[in-house]
């Protein structure tokens, strides 16, 4: 399947010497909905804004829709919608103005304009408040706004960045209801967020970035299920040669005196203890796995900027 | 992009820019139309009559065409200038970055918005005049020509001044300590010939005297200058300017980070 995203050991240094970028790669299937997940600071923004060209990357390449936004910026730019993460319209022109506006900027004429900015402010619910300045619509009008103006020109790929931050949770279902809608009619999307749920609820593909370094890119049924297992170190008393066959659990050896297993949080550590014992293997001390996922879903649901609804309990 | 859908970008931002100084007309074409009735009450009728004519004009007819330069240059600079650092300021500049709309069409589009807006503003000079005197054109071709050259130089520099400008003090500074001073010294309300000969070789200088002076022959058919340094020196800035605003789009100097 043609890949709607590729993006090739990006970098970015901003000018004030912080490094946000430290050589990112992650590829994004067409069709696919796909969530960008990490903590406040952690690079979602800028990777976001390379792409749209709206930031000067320090290194690496970009594809969208296989063209390099570098080289045939323009047939790039025209595949990509953008819904960034702060408002960015003028506060004082009309709601219908800036949808028309934005075709014309992909070379729309203005008939057909309108006629497309009718169809997107129709499906966001904007159309009755076409003529007002958008200073006058309400936080979650606003954020359907830019997702108008961002769909006016019948974009493949569709990049919202934290499209939910700070809108109330009716308006975050609907949005989210709209999303998976256009996804399956066959709009690419790819969004990032700092909730967990937001993530899970709607995304089949996630990749997980922290201080600018890409830390997971998987499914998430698979991002779930490792997140649903520990993982622990056990020290043997006596060396062993080699590992039984345990087929019920999930047993790694290290060396001749340490396994690790993985096991479900909801499943007890006993039966292991009991299988092994059965082989003959006697567990003298054992550790939890430190696990670098796990402690920044830790820190992502402590970081409280969390939604009304709390991120379920399952992945804390 | 082909040729048709840039036209159609560019086409977008014109219209953008003219529905945005027309929105609030109140600030941007009511107050040159005020000062303006003000300068003819003043200088027409008042005191105009004590200060005898120049060349062959009565005084409010010479200095008219001064008068609607200096509208035009204003507004063509403040129209691109405030466009622009607001556009900046709301980041909705952001609307023509993500777009596939090249950086010359979207300089070309602020362009055209700054002349449409110094055009509006000449032509309502222009009518305001028609009530205090008879104007008539010495050369169409002329008048017309030097007010789109001005009209875009002037809307180049508030480009520019855009680009770099960080705060709401920034867009002010250029028009008030220069384009005024060099509008008022530019000859609007004197003949250089009137000043000492050293005065005279420093007014030369002034970029603004020979776009003054271009457009007074357009109208009146007199000039200090020759209207070929004029055409000149107006199409010599407008080249250098357009190349500096490209390349500063180009590197996205204060939009790109
Ligand atoms: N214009 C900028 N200049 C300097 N540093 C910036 C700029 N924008 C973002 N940063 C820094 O880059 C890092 C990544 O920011 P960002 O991409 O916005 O993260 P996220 O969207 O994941 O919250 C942060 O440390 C942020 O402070
Ligand atoms: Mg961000």
């Amino acid at each position: 399947m043609p890949t709607a995203l590729s993006i090739r050991n990006l970098t970015k240094t901003y000018k004030n010497g912080l490094t946000a970028l430290k050589g990112i790669s992650l590829d994004v299937r067409e069709g696919d909905f796909f969530a960008l997940l990490g903590p406040n600071g952690a690079g979602k923004s800028t990777t976001i804004g390379i792409a749209s060209s709206l930031i000067n990357k320090s290194g690496g390449k970009v594809f969208i829709f296989g063209k390099d936004i570098d080289v045939e910026f323009a047939e790039a730019r025209s595949y990509l919608g953008l819904v960034p993460q702060e408002f960015n319209f003028n506060v004082f022109e009309p709601v219908v103005e800036i949808v028309v506006n934005q075709a014309g900027y992909y070379g729309i004429d203005r008939k057909r304009a309108f006629a497309a900015a009718e169809d997107c402010l129709r499906r966001l619910g904007l159309w009755e408040k076409r003529h007002s300045a958008a200073r006058e619509l309400s936080g979650g009008m606003k954020r359907r706004l830019m997702i108008a103006r961002a769909l006016v020109h019948g974009p493949k790929l569709l990049i919202l960045d934290e499209p939910t931050a700070g809108v109330d949770i009716e308006t975050r279902r609907a949005m989210w209801d709209f999303l998976r809608k256009i996804n399956a009619e066959g709009t690419t999307i790819i969004l990032t967020t700092h909730y967990l749920e937001e993530a899970e609820s709607l995304c089949r593909s996630i990749a997980i970035i922290d201080r600018g370094v890409l830390i997971e890119n998987t499914s998430m049924r698979r991002l779930l299920d490792t997140l649903h297992l520990e993982t622990f170190v056990l020290y043997l008393k006596d060396p062993i040669r080699f590992l039984p066959e345990l087929p019920e659990h999930d047993i790694q050896q290290v060396d001749d005196a340490t396994l690790e297993v993985s096991i479900s949080k909801e499943k007890s550590l006993n039966k292991v203890f009991t299988d092994l014992s059965c082989h003959g293997i006697e567990v003298l001390s054992m550790k939890n796995k430190a696990n670098r996922l796990e402690e920044l879903f830790v820190r992502l649901v402590n970081e409280k900027a969390a939604p009304a609804s709390p991120a379920r309990a399952s992945i804390a | 992009m082909n040729l048709q859908q840039k036209y159609v970008a560019f086409k977008t931002i014109l219209i953008k820019e003219w529905l945005r100084f027309m929105r609030i007309w109140i600030q941007t074409v009511l107050p040159p139309a005020i000062t303006m009735v003000l300068y003819f009450i003043i200088f027409g009728n008042l005191i105009g009559s004590q200060i005898g004519g120049i060349k062959g004009f009565t005084y409010i007819e010479y200095i008219i065409p001064g008068l609607i330069m200096l509208g035009i240059i204003a507004n063509s600079y403040a129209n691109v200038v405030s466009s622009f650092f607001g556009a900046k300021f709301q980041r909705h500049i952001e609307e023509m970055l993500v777009s596939p709309t090249p950086n010359y069409v979207i300089l070309l589009g602020f362009i055209a918005g700054g002349v449409v807006r110094g055009l509006t503003v000449g032509v309502v000079i222009f009518l305001v005049s028609l009530f205090f005197t008879h104007l008539q054109i010495h050369s169409l071709f002329v008048t017309v020509s030097v007010v789109l050259l001005t009209s875009v130089l002037f809307s180049l520099g508030g480009f520019i001044n855009g680009v770099f400008a960080k705060s709401f003090d920034d867009i002010s500074i250029v028009p008030t300590f220069v384009l005024t001073p060099l509008t008022y010294l530019g000859g609007i309300f004197y003949s250089i010939d009137m000043l000492s000969p050293f005065w005279q070789k420093v007014s030369l200088i002034n970029p603004i005297l020979y776009m003054i002076n271009a457009f007074r022959f357009g109208i009146l058919g007199i000039s200090d200058i020759s209207l070929l340094a004029s055409f000149a020196i107006i199409i010599a800035f407008i080249a250098g300017l357009f190349i500096v605003g490209l390349y500063l789009l180009d590197k996205g100097v204060g939009i790109r980070t």
